[in-house]
């Protein structure tokens, strides 16, 4: 039961790794970054290790977002909506 | 009883995820997507409470409080700069 | 006890669920804005008191999580709205009518006359 959650969680790590890949659009690209820390976090619940989901959370969803944000900002790009 | 429930609880609960992971993947717009993964937070939330249950330990719930703080900062910080760009 | 708990969650995943078809189905932006953000938000609600109902020892944090899902959820689905209408998002064809564009003319007259 365990495994079969596990192995649902990293395809969906995998699908947003490849989709932030393969998308034009840089916001989106972004999101989907994001999507990717998302089941990371989820992943290590599963696996028994919530500090390490702490920080996961805590940077990949909040501080990285921000930094890929002012960087846009900064430089000029982003993407049609 | 309770736990054959519980896992159809579950079951529900993945194939929410899977609905909102397939309108990220196929989103016409930009808010589309960032509606989308604003849900899937959400319900990675009640994902891991339930999982805390489910394994017995308190511990997991710390995660899903980081996760309830946090999750709405990146949404607000990518509607400012759509709204600022526009 | 152990049955009314189980039960509270599976309405709580039920509308879950509900809130992800959502926002599969629906025609717009901002028809799936609403639909995932409130369907979600009672759905997280009603898991958390089911729990609360099995471990009422652990209610206290749960509490807390409960208090931080439905104090920033409105926040930001609010923000990603009106961001959205700022950025001339398209509507559906069946949309009849949009007060937010009407009061931001009426705003503009004013301005302009005054």
């Amino acid at each position: 039961m365990l495994e079969l959650l596990v192995i649902l969680v990293c395809a969906g790590i995998l699908v947003s790794g490849v989709l932030a890949v393969c998308l034009g659009n840089l916001l989106a690209a972004m999101i989907s970054a994001g999507l990717a820390s998302l089941f990371a976090a989820v992943s290590y619940v599963l696996l028994a290790a919530p500090d390490v989901a702490m920080a996961e959370a805590a940077i990949g969803s909040g501080l990285a977002t921000l930094i890929f944000l002012y960087t846009m900002r900064r430089t000029g790009s982003g993407g049609e909506p | 009883m309770a736990d054959i429930i519980l896992r159809i609880a579950g079951a529900l609960i993945f194939m929410g995820i899977a609905c909102g992971v397939v309108r990220l993947i196929i989103g016409r717009t930009i808010v589309d997507r960032i509606v989308a993964i604003d849900m899937l937070t959400v319900i990675s939330i009640s994902l891991i409470a339930l999982y805390a249950h489910l394994s017995g330990r308190f511990v997991y719930i710390d995660v899903a409080l980081v996760y309830g703080l946090l999750s709405f900062l990146a949404v607000l910080a990518i509607a400012r700069f759509l709204e600022r760009r526009s | 006890m152990e049955l009314i708990g189980s039960l509270v969650i599976l309405v709580g995943a039920f509308f879950l669920f509900s809130a992800g078809l959502g926002l599969l189905r629906m025609p717009d932006a901002f028809t799936r804005i609403q639909a995932g953000t409130k369907a979600s938000t009672l759905g997280n609600i009603l898991v958390l008191v089911g729990l609360g109902i099995y471990h009422p020892d652990w209610s206290a944090k749960l509490i807390l999580v409960a208090y931080f899902v439905l104090m920033t959820n409105p926040l930001s689905s609010h923000a990603l709205s009106r961001a959205a209408h700022a950025i001339g998002t398209p509507m559906a064809a069946s949309t009849i009518t949009d007060a937010l564009r009407d009061a931001e003319n009426a705003h503009k007259e004013e301005g302009g006359a005054g």
